[in-house]
């Protein structure tokens, strides 16, 4: 048989995916390596789904998604960032951020463009620029900076063959959400160059130090920013696959024409779901955030307290601890910790090479799993 | 007041005042401050412990009785249900609107018991029109808590 696709074969599987094979193998592992809510779906959002399936709404959609649904997120776009998108031809409804980014990368690369991608940062970033041809061109973050990426990184990395800048804020795995000027300041490097922003703001509702920035809110990024938002984390709704771009109307027309004719639309019934959750479910969102929150100062006093400095992240329900004292690599540390405490946690490396030397801990669990975890946590670098 | 405190409580009031002052990001004596203030002030009642009696084998039974009062000088809504609350037997009054006016649910250890508390004492109040009981059966939720087992966490244990 001739040899499967190269660009697909170059990618190496994903790092989450070999630990999670190791994982699986174990009994009673309490896990604080889930990238998903705890929470299930709140029932207005599924009594709904139920209901419209009652009443036989099995069909296909427009292609952007129905007009209702488009019409509600421009409306939230409108009240929650003063954001303008037109609900015709400016807001695609996708299978989740997840399509979203893999539509977004397709528009815009040419064979051989430079997509800047700052790490460490969510795995399907960079294999989402490859598969549409283009390269990544990674550029590091720091601890010293709270994860937030240097804008004078992302300025040295560009060249003639940048088309974009790929960024997601508040940041899986590390929690971190830049100041403002520092956004300000990557909006600039783009409109200097000209450049595309791909902007994933999945979870913007999980932000606790004030209000999220939205990138296309500032100067100069409307025009050229790809704002990718779902519904996955803010009304715990990862099993539906369903999150929606919102952009130019040329943008959008590209990214609908790619949609079209691999997805035709999103699922029916779980845009039915995202239209509940916009109309009634913020209340029960509220409710779970402040419990993120709650957990969120829990778990970074405790993996200090255990010996693994920890900074307080300022969204997202992670924190990305260092265990560079430890002498022990990512994995090293992630595969004893799993079975010496029976504790999963994610191997930083899995993020970008500049997350070795740490791992990534979800606080989407309940706080007696949380102060468990860290008992054991504390245990294990205790004997270390 | 502290809102964010009584929320806390209000889910687990064993949650130490060291871990509230963790979650809230506030500090220990802080909390410890406010939780006793509320106490004081009444907004703070008391701590009790949700129990699935029936499990633990103790048989209960309730009833709710809904009362029509005719209110008259000097014996309004609330002198009517003072005497009522009084008896121990009542676990709870509530004014209500609609058809009835006093909602009660009565505790007792059998069906008879409660029949005969509410011909003998209810039903024989000065103002009391009428009464109707309906036993509970199952009981489903109450105070926000679901009476069933809880399901399991089914999400993968790793996921990105
Ligand atoms: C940063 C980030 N973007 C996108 C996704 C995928 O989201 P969706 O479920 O909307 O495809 C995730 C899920 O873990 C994520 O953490």
């Amino acid at each position: 048989m001739k040899a499967i696709s190269h660009v697909v074969q170059s990618i190496p599987p994903s790092g989450i995916r070999r630990f999670f094979d190791i994982v699986s193998t174990m009994h009673d592992v309490l896990s604080l390596g889930v990238g998903e809510p705890d929470f299930d779906t709140p029932w207005c959002v599924r009594e709904a789904c139920i209901y419209s399936l009652e009443r036989g709404h099995t069909h296909y959609t427009s292609n952007y998604g129905t007009i209702e649904l488009r019409r509600a997120i421009s409306q939230y776009l409108a009240l929650s960032e003063g954001l303008e998108y037109h609900p015709e031809n400016q807001i695609l409804v996708t299978v989740g951020v997840s399509e979203g980014m893999d539509l977004a990368m397709r528009a815009i690369i040419n064979p051989g463009d430079e997509v800047i991608v700052p790490e460490p940062c969510f795995v399907s970033y960079k294999p989402c620029v490859m598969f549409a041809g283009g390269n990544p061109v990674v550029v590091p973050s720091y601890a010293e900076d709270g994860f937030a990426v240097k804008p004078q990184e992302i300025r040295a990395a560009v060249t003639s063959k940048t088309k974009a800048i790929l960024i997601g804020y508040p940041s899986n795995p590390t929690g971190a959400v830049p100041a403002r000027e520092t956004l300000e300041e990557i909006v600039r490097i783009a409109c200097e160059h000209d450049l595309y922003i791909v902007s994933d703001e999945i979870y913007a509702r999980l932000t606790y130090n004030g209000k999220h920035t939205c990138v296309p809110t500032l100067p100069g990024a409307y025009e050229r920013t790809i704002l990718l938002n779902g519904f996955s984390k803010a009304y715990a709704m990862t099993g539906w696959r369903i999150g929606y771009a919102a952009s130019s109307p040329e943008i959008i027309e590209a990214m609908m024409k790619i949609h079209q004719y691999t997805m035709m639309c999103a699922s029916t019934m779980a845009q039915v779901a995202a239209l509940e959750a916009l109309r009634n479910g913020d209340r029960e969102s509220d409710e779970m955030i402040e419990q993120y929150n709650h957990r969120r100062r829990v778990i970074v006093k405790g993996l200090n307290d255990a010996g693994l400095p920890c900074l307080m992240p300022g969204g997202a329900f992670y924190v990305f601890p260092s265990i560079k004292h430890t002498g022990l690599s990512s994995d090293e540390f992630c595969e004893r910790l799993l079975f010496e405490e029976k504790v999963a946690v994610v191997p930083g490396n899995a993020f970008g090479e500049c997350g070795e030397g740490h791992i990534r801990c979800s606080y989407a669990t309940s706080l007696d799993k949380i102060n468990l975890a860290i008992e054991r946590i504390a245990r294990f670098v205790s004997r270390l | 007041m502290d809102i964010e405190v009584l929320k806390i409580l209000a889910r687990d009031a064993r949650t130490s005042p060291a871990e509230i002052a963790v979650m809230t990001g506030k500090n220990e004596d802080e909390v410890r401050h406010a939780i006793s203030e509320m106490e004081q002030a009444g907004i703070i009642r008391s701590y009790k412990t949700v129990i699935d009696w029936e499990k633990a084998g103790v048989e209960r039974v309730f009833a709710f009785i809904d009362v029509r009062v005719s209110p008259s000088r000097g014996v309004g809504f609330d002198d009517v249900a003072r005497r009522v609350y009084k008896y121990p037997e009542v676990h709870s009054v509530y004014l209500v609107s609609g058809d009835y006016d006093l909602r009660v649910v009565v505790e007792g250890q059998t069906m008879k018991e409660i029949a005969f508390f509410v011909a003998e004492k209810l039903a024989t109040l000065d103002g009391v029109l009428s009464t109707r009981s309906s036993f509970l059966l199952k009981k489903y939720k109450e105070d926000g808590e679901i009476y069933e087992e809880p399901e399991g966490d089914e999400r993968l244990a790793v996921t990105p």
